[in-house]
């Protein structure tokens, strides 16, 4: 039995699928690249992937994780281009690697994420991001299963900042935000935003999650998860 | 410009509705193809299953034309659903059009507009479609800038009560029709379009087998019913009756090649590989059967390429075998061995949706359930007195149900599900509570065989709705509250019973939505108001039952029928004598009415008719009408083998040493 760990895209239209979506996909693609899954034991026997932390429905990603089990060593770059090809488009594999000890989830502490705000000044974007950084804590409610909840989304954002667009309709929020209990997602840091500065773009903002890892403390970065699992299959 | 991807304006949107991903198409084994992909005369075809994405995505007639017109160099298809009302809503607010799924394209765009119709219901979202396309409801008011809108599918056989909003309609076996269609299409554009739409509705109303409705006459006896229906002189050429289309060679047509694998979750979570098309079983309530006549079966080598080629291209966990009774297959127990041995070790799951009540059944769903888990099995004996089943020709008898469900609860199985219907002509109270006694017994042997006391049987059951061309077209409907009166004293009879009605389970449906069904069904031309009312107060979504509205549908026909001196009742509880002019004589199925009517009095006389593959020709009228023939195996044929491959092909090599 080998472990591989898997670094997706979900590109483009595709991001509005959902985590179930995917996985129903994924497993079709599985079959189809011929990927020897290992199954659980069972009436209904089930391939052995485990997701990780996967981004809300509606936001690309450039850094998706999931790890599968497969019953013959297999090589790692073959994976990856099969089953990049049985995958839709949009759903792009990037990384496929050997697992090495550890466990992937705990790895995976912030995100690195980027908003564009569509038929919004950048002006305006700044001055809600200096009143969002000012502010000592930016609560927001939101519905969970067990629920309604109000949890403070301030406190997750290690680093946040407004840049200029290519195209000048638009600007651009970075922000890098740890991975909490409950889980702070961009669409609350934009309610909270909202709340401080009243700033409320026209149409949806496209979110994407350009990273996640574990977060550095000294450069407030996001550091590849697999540098682990690649430092052990080249050594 | 056309044929511009209108996904920008969309896209917005999208953040704002439930389950966004149904609206963006990408699905693996979809195709874009370029506007101009043919040139200046290319034909594009855009297909809508008339339901919402998740219904719709999985339909085989659908996803077979969309890749029988892709394969064309001259000719593009895409596909639109029905969106749900929240994005309706949307919709009109920002000014975005119907649009199809694959390029995002503008549904008001497109040469044709083809339409396949399961089931009447799909009829208001016909409209929904139509008006957000920015095609006129009334094919009468659009012109040369608007689609052809062509109706298909079963519901298409009977098509007056839409006659007033489709351009055409097409009956019988889609494949090679399409194809026909685009040709004709074709050659008009090629020849500089001349005579606008009515020239091209015209030529497609020439070849006898397009029903183009505006070129038909419908006259009135005093009482309401139709006097006669003809060619409007004004066209020539034009037929007297329509003929359906028949494919004879199913191995020819191995479609869909490359199923359609969509990310959402749809009803039907598996490839499907029709075995075979018809059913000569004679079931009289069953427009399908009588409709797709003659049988003609796929061969068992036929079907083994079609699945093999189907899960390489999907990567599907399952495969189900489809076709009216798959368990009829000549070959079935060899296809169904064969494919669970070639497919045990990849835990590929087979399905058969079959309905046939004996024993054998029960070896064909022990062998698809090896290793699995035998949950439930399905029986359709769909009468539930013996003198019932007479009259709807379903040839099985108390002894055959009871000794086929010992079998599958001796071979594991622990629930039975038992599906009937309520209304049937002739049919009394008794009639419909021999049900329950049939379900106890089924229980009593059930627990007598396996020796357990945990087995379970349901029971369920809906309204019966008479179809054009089947014999029980002239039969009067059950009203929808003698039906409700029906189902509760079965309930009351399965539950009086406390020892063993705890082991039952009751399911119904009940009687109102199928008199809305009963009257798309069998209604006429003027029908067509009163679906055209129901829509534009709101009306979307009538298979659903939180979105159907019986009241708006009854308040709708009381208002719009008035005039005529008709009422819903005429339409669905009245009985029609043999004179009759049906709203759907000119449209040829392939039966005769003679025949029909005699099957029809016989049913009344409890009188059975066998199966015509296995005893002589009863004279249904199909084969020499059609110029066709029953065609089934044996063949002779096998599963042909496949390259056996040592492993997986992405297994690490090992480095070789020198």
């Amino acid at each position: 039995m080998q472990k591989l760990r898997v670094k997706y895209a979900r590109r483009g239209r595709l991001r509005f699928s959902s985590t179930r979506d995917f996985g129903r996909a994924l497993e079709r693609a599985l079959r189809r690249a011929e990927v020897p899954m290992a199954f659980s034991a069972g009436f209904h026997p089930h391939p052995k992937i485990s997701y990780a932390n996967g981004a809300p429905t509606g936001t690309a990603s450039e850094a998706e994780y999931f790890e599968i089990s497969v019953t013959e060593r297999v090589d790692a770059d073959a994976v990856r281009a099969a089953l990049d090809a049985a995958l839709p488009d949009g759903l792009d594999v990037l990384e496929v690697v050997e697992a090495a000890p550890g466990a992937l989830a705990d790895r995976l502490e912030a995100s690195a994420w980027e908003v564009v705000f569509r038929q919004t000044a950048l002006a305006d974007l700044e001055a809600a991001v200096d009143a969002y950084l000012d502010a000592a804590e930016a609560p927001v409610s939101r519905m969970f299963k067990t629920g309604m909840k109000t949890f403070d989304t301030r406190s997750a954002v290690v680093t946040m900042s407004a840049a200029a667009a290519a195209d000048p309709s638009c600007a651009i929020l970075r922000m890098v935000v740890r991975h909490t209990t409950p889980s702070v997602r961009p669409d609350d840091i934009l309610t909270a935003l909202r709340a401080v500065t009243a700033l409320a773009p026209p149409v949806p903002p496209l979110v994407t999650r350009l990273a996640q890892g574990p977060l550095h403390d000294a450069t407030a970065g996001v550091a590849d998860p697999l540098a682990a699992d690649k430092a052990a299959a080249g050594s | 410009m056309p044929g511009e991807s209108i996904f920008p304006t969309l896209e917005p949107l999208l953040e704002q509705v439930s389950k966004p991903i149904q609206y963006v198409g990408g699905e693996l084994n979809s195709t874009v193809k370029d506007w101009t992909v043919g040139g200046d005369h290319t034909v594009r075809w855009a297909l809508m299953y008339p339901d919402a994405y998740e219904v719709g995505v999985p339909n085989q007639g659908s996803m077979i034309l969309y890749e029988v017109l892709n394969e064309r160099p001259d000719a593009l298809a895409e596909r639109t659903y029905s969106v749900w009302p929240d994005m309706e809503a949307l919709m009109r607010a920002h000014a975005v059009p119907q649009f199809t799924v694959d390029g995002h394209r503008a549904l008001g765009d497109f040469d044709l507009f083809g339409l396949s119709f399961s089931t009447e219901l799909g009829y208001t979202n016909m409209l929904t479609a139509l008006d957000l396309g920015g095609i006129p409801l009334h094919a009468i008011d659009r012109d040369d800038t608007h689609p052809v809108v062509i109706a298909g599918g079963h519901a298409a056989f009977n098509p007056e009560t839409i006659a007033d909003f489709i351009d055409a309609a097409i009956v019988g076996d889609g494949e090679e029709a399409v194809l026909m269609v685009t040709d004709v299409v074709a050659a008009w554009k090629r020849d500089g379009m001349p005579g606008g739409r009515v020239e091209l509705l015209l030529r497609l109303a020439r070849t006898g087998s397009v029903y183009v409705p505006r070129f038909y006459d419908v006259s009135y006896l005093p009482d309401g019913r139709i006097q006669r229906i003809a060619p409007n002189p004004a066209y020539p050429g034009v037929p007297w009756r329509v003929a359906k289309h028949t494919v004879m060679d199913l191995d020819a047509w191995p479609y869909p090649k490359q199923p359609l694998v969509p990310l959402a979750e749809s009803v039907h979570e598996r490839m499907s590989v029709e075995i075979f098309r018809g059913c000569t079983r004679g079931c009289r309530f069953c427009q399908a059967g009588m409709i797709t006549r003659p049988v003609r079966e796929r061969s068992i080598t036929g079907i083994g390429e079609m699945v093999q080629r189907g899960l390489a291209a999907t990567g599907f966990e399952e495969v189900g075998l489809l076709s009216l009774s798959s368990a009829d297959h000549t070959e079935i127990g060899e296809v169904t061995k064969g494919l669970a041995d070639r497919y045990e070790s990849s835990k590929v799951g087979l399905s058969l949706p079959s309905t046939r009540v004996d024993a054998f059944n029960i070896d064909l769903a022990n062998e698809l359930t090896r290793n699995g888990r035998r949950s439930g099995l399905t029986f359709a004996p769909e009468g539930g007195s013996e003198r019932i089943r007479k009259v709807i020709n379903k040839m099985v008898t108390e002894d055959d149900l009871i000794n086929t469900v010992a079998a599958a609860y001796g071979a594991g199985w622990r629930q039975v599900k038992l599906y009937f219907m309520c209304g049937l002509p002739t049919e009394t109270d008794e009639d419909v509570l021999q049900i329950a006694e049939l379900a106890k017994k089924v229980i009593e042997t059930g627990r007598k065989v396996s020796g357990r006391n945990d087995i379970r049987c349901t029971v369920s059951i809906g309204g019966f709705v008479p179809k054009a061309h089947t014999p029980f077209q002239w039969a009067p409907q059950l009203g929808a509250q003698e039906t409700d009166e029906r189902l509760a004293k079965l309930r009351d009879a399965i539950r009086s019973d406390r020892r063993l009605g705890s082991s039952i389970g009751f399911r119904y449906h009940d009687g109102k939505p199928g008199i809305v069904e009963g009257l798309l069904s069998r209604g006429d031309r003027r029908v067509g108001r009163v679906i055209e009312a129901v829509w534009r107060d709101g009306g979307r979504f009538d298979g659903w039952s939180e979105h159907f509205s019986y009241e708006r549908w009854m308040e709708c026909a009381a208002r719009e029928l008035a005039p005529f001196g008709i009422d819903v009742d005429w339409y669905t509880t009245r009985g029609r004598e043999e004179s009759e002019v049906l709203p759907w004589d000119h449209i040829d199925s392939g039966l005769d009415k003679e025949w029909l009517w005699q099957d029809w009095l016989d049913a009344i006389d409890e009188v059975e008719v066998d199966d015509c593959r296995w005893t002589p020709c009863f004279d249904c009228g199909v084969c020499p009408q059609l110029g066709t023939e029953i065609q089934v195996g044996p063949t002779g044929k096998t599963l042909l083998p496949i390259t056996v491959v040592g492993g997986s092909p992405l297994r690490e090599r090992t480095p070789s040493h020198a």
